[in-house]
């Protein structure tokens, strides 16, 4: 226990989830947490589980068997969009933005669940609706900024490269204002000099005091950013720990490369 | 001046019916007016929030019903009409609800073919409930509006007025939401549901919205056009109205506020002006082909011809027609921004 980072408190906790699918088990019993104010990293053979994991999270799917508890409640079972208006944002793994919308609109929609503008208040436009639109506006400017793609703002989603496009889903997601946010392969299809920018931005993010919880291949950059580590194999944890220490472990080098002959 | 555009065009769209104040050309402006409402309506379900409905016109039904219903010897109730359209919009709004909860889960084809169905059945029911609704012969001799003491009689311009008027507040309407946070959240819905989830939109709720507002606009439009017609029949709300509504869309551009408007006074005047005109015209030819009854088949062609040149619309957002042009340099240039510039 000592070894953990953070301030040693859980802000999600995976009680024995198990997640199938017909007689396919995605999800094998799996067990840990994750502390507030660390960046954690799942990685995992190709089909081992780890979106599922996300996915579980979220709220996409119900978990089979088993408990989530985020931030001291029970979350499994809930709504998605309740889930996320209670501090879980994501990114996906295939970008999903809104594409035929601006850059600015996208991060607006992130705020949506922080926004209390009813359906009259938006179709009158009332005094607060105003200055609720002012406010998130330049809440939304704020975080173009952050994410460096201000310069952008009225372009629509689509057309943006594929590296500014991966940036503005994380806007999005800091949007809402999350206390944990998940990262599904954040570096994937980025140049070495994309995933540094990345690290950089991964680490601004956190100290913002938002956990991340991330899937990445690359393991150069899993090492150099993450506190901890948890590996997924056939849906069930095979190690977790200390980068240093999971990565040498010959559990995970067997299911990365096979059993030795 | 971009700001003065729609004034200009509202205060034109008033003296219109002054300088040319041939009836038939008014009476056509009216009932081009009703089509323009509906299909603001449809906009909001199909434009902003992309859920398919092929069955629009059972709104429209239900709104024009309730009037008829309401404000005519039929049960000897004569609510007046001022009323009556807040309370058209209502009952749409209702059954908007009612008819969109079982479709929430379908999307694409699966929920347009629903809808299809439902916008059969809507007719049909009025159809046969004759002893409340008069059958196939429908409820006539409704109540006309009056303001102030003035009837508005048989003559369309009075109906003109009203109808352009209710259009003004749909414009409005529509335009308000669309820059809000229900829209965005339409908007959202439309590009991305799961996405749209992920932000915190609770879609269930979102998607009913849709349908409720964009149904309460058919109820304004059916109210309006009942009266002025002074007769409601289930025949005036077929599959075939449904299909010129979403016409309209399609061809002036989906989203797009007037876009949607130039969309269907171009496929109403179609129907009513340029397809007769050709046919008197051919005829003094010699050719007995007469077009009105292939205006389906014209529609599907510009349909088609719209899809294939223009999927945009006429008049796409100006946003999303120059993105549209300038979407390939720009992509470029920020790739090498963004690799050069960024620390």
């Amino acid at each position: 226990m000592a070894l953990r980072p953070g301030s040693g408190q859980a802000l999600l906790q995976l009680e024995d989830v198990t997640q199938r699918f017909g007689g396919l088990v995605a999800v094998d019993k799996l067990d840990f947490s994750i502390d507030a104010g660390s960046i954690v990293a799942m990685i995992g053979p190709n089909g081992a589980g780890k979106s599922t994991v996300f996915n579980l999270i979220t709220g996409i799917y119900a978990p089979s068997t088993g408990r989530i508890i985020f931030d001291g409640r029970t979350i499994s079972g809930r709504k998605t969009s309740d889930i996320a208006a209670g501090g879980i944002a994501r990114t996906f793994q295939n970008i999903r933005l809104f594409a035929f919308m601006s850059t600015l609109d996208n991060v607006m929609t992130g705020e949506h669940a922080r926004m209390r503008a009813g359906v009259l208040d938006s179709l009158l436009h009332t005094p607060a609706q105003r200055a609720e639109e002012r406010r998130v506006r330049e809440r939304a400017f704020e975080l173009l900024r952050f994410v460096k793609l201000e310069h952008v703002a009225e372009q629509y989603a689509s057309n943006l490269a594929y590296g500014m496009q991966r940036r503005l889903e994380i806007a999005r997601a800091l949007a809402s204002d999350p206390k944990l946010l998940l990262l599904d392969e954040p570096a994937a299809g980025m140049n070495a000099k994309e995933k540094g920018d990345l690290i950089d931005l991964i680490r601004r993010i956190r100290d913002l005091g938002v956990t991340i919880f991330l899937i990445e291949h690359d393991m150069r950059l899993v090492k150099e950013i993450s506190e901890r580590i948890t590996v997924l194999d056939h849906g069930e944890k095979i190690a977790e720990g200390l980068p240093g220490v999971v990565c040498d472990d010959p559990k995970v080098i067997e299911a990365y490369l096979g059993a030795p002959a | 001046m971009r700001r003065l555009q729609p004034y200009l065009l509202f205060g034109a769209a008033i003296v219109l019916p002054l300088i040319f104040s041939n009836g038939g050309f008014v009476n056509f402006l009216a009932d081009a007016g009703a089509f323009v409402l509906l299909a603001l309506g449809l906009n909001i379900v199909v434009g902003f929030a992309g859920l398919l409905d092929l069955g629009y016109a059972a709104f429209f039904a239900i709104g024009s019903y309730t009037f008829a219903m309401l404000a005519s010897p039929q049960f000897g109730i004569h609510i007046p009409f001022w009323v009556m359209l807040f309370l058209a919009s209502g009952v749409a709004a209702v059954f908007g609800i009612l008819l969109g909860a079982p479709t929430l889960r379908l999307r694409g084809d699966y929920l347009a073919i629903v809808t299809l169905g439902f916008g059969e059945i809507v007719p049909q029911t009025f159809l046969n409930l004759s002893q409340w609704t008069g059958g196939p012969n429908g409820i006539g001799s409704l109540d006309q509006p009056a303001i102030f003491g003035y009837r508005f009689g048989f003559q369309a311009l009075p109906y003109y007025y009203l109808i352009l008027g209710l259009i003004g507040v749909a414009v409005l309407a529509a335009n308000n939401l669309r820059a809000s946070r229900l829209g965005r959240a339409w908007m959202a819905i439309r590009e991305d549901e799961l996405a749209a989830a992920h932000a915190g939109i609770n879609t269930t709720v979102t998607k009913l919205s849709a349908f409720a507002i964009g149904a309460s606009f058919s109820g304004l439009a059916g109210c309006a056009y009942a009266s002025k017609l002074q007769l409601v029949s289930p025949d005036q709300f077929g599959f075939n109205v449904s299909v010129a509504v979403l016409s309209m869309l399609v061809l002036g551009g989906m989203g797009n506020i007037p876009g949607v408007i130039v969309g269907s006074l171009v496929i109403s005047s179609l129907d009513r002006f340029i397809l007769p005109q050709l046919t008197n015209f051919m005829h003094g030819f010699g050719v007995a082909i007469d077009l009105t009854n292939s205006r389906f088949l014209i529609y599907g062609v510009i349909l088609v011809l719209t899809m294939l040149f223009r999927p945009e619309g006429l008049i796409p957002s100006r946003q999303r027609r120059s993105e549209l042009h300038a979407a390939g340099d720009a992509a470029l240039a920020e790739q090498t921004l963004y690799t050069e510039a960024v620390p």
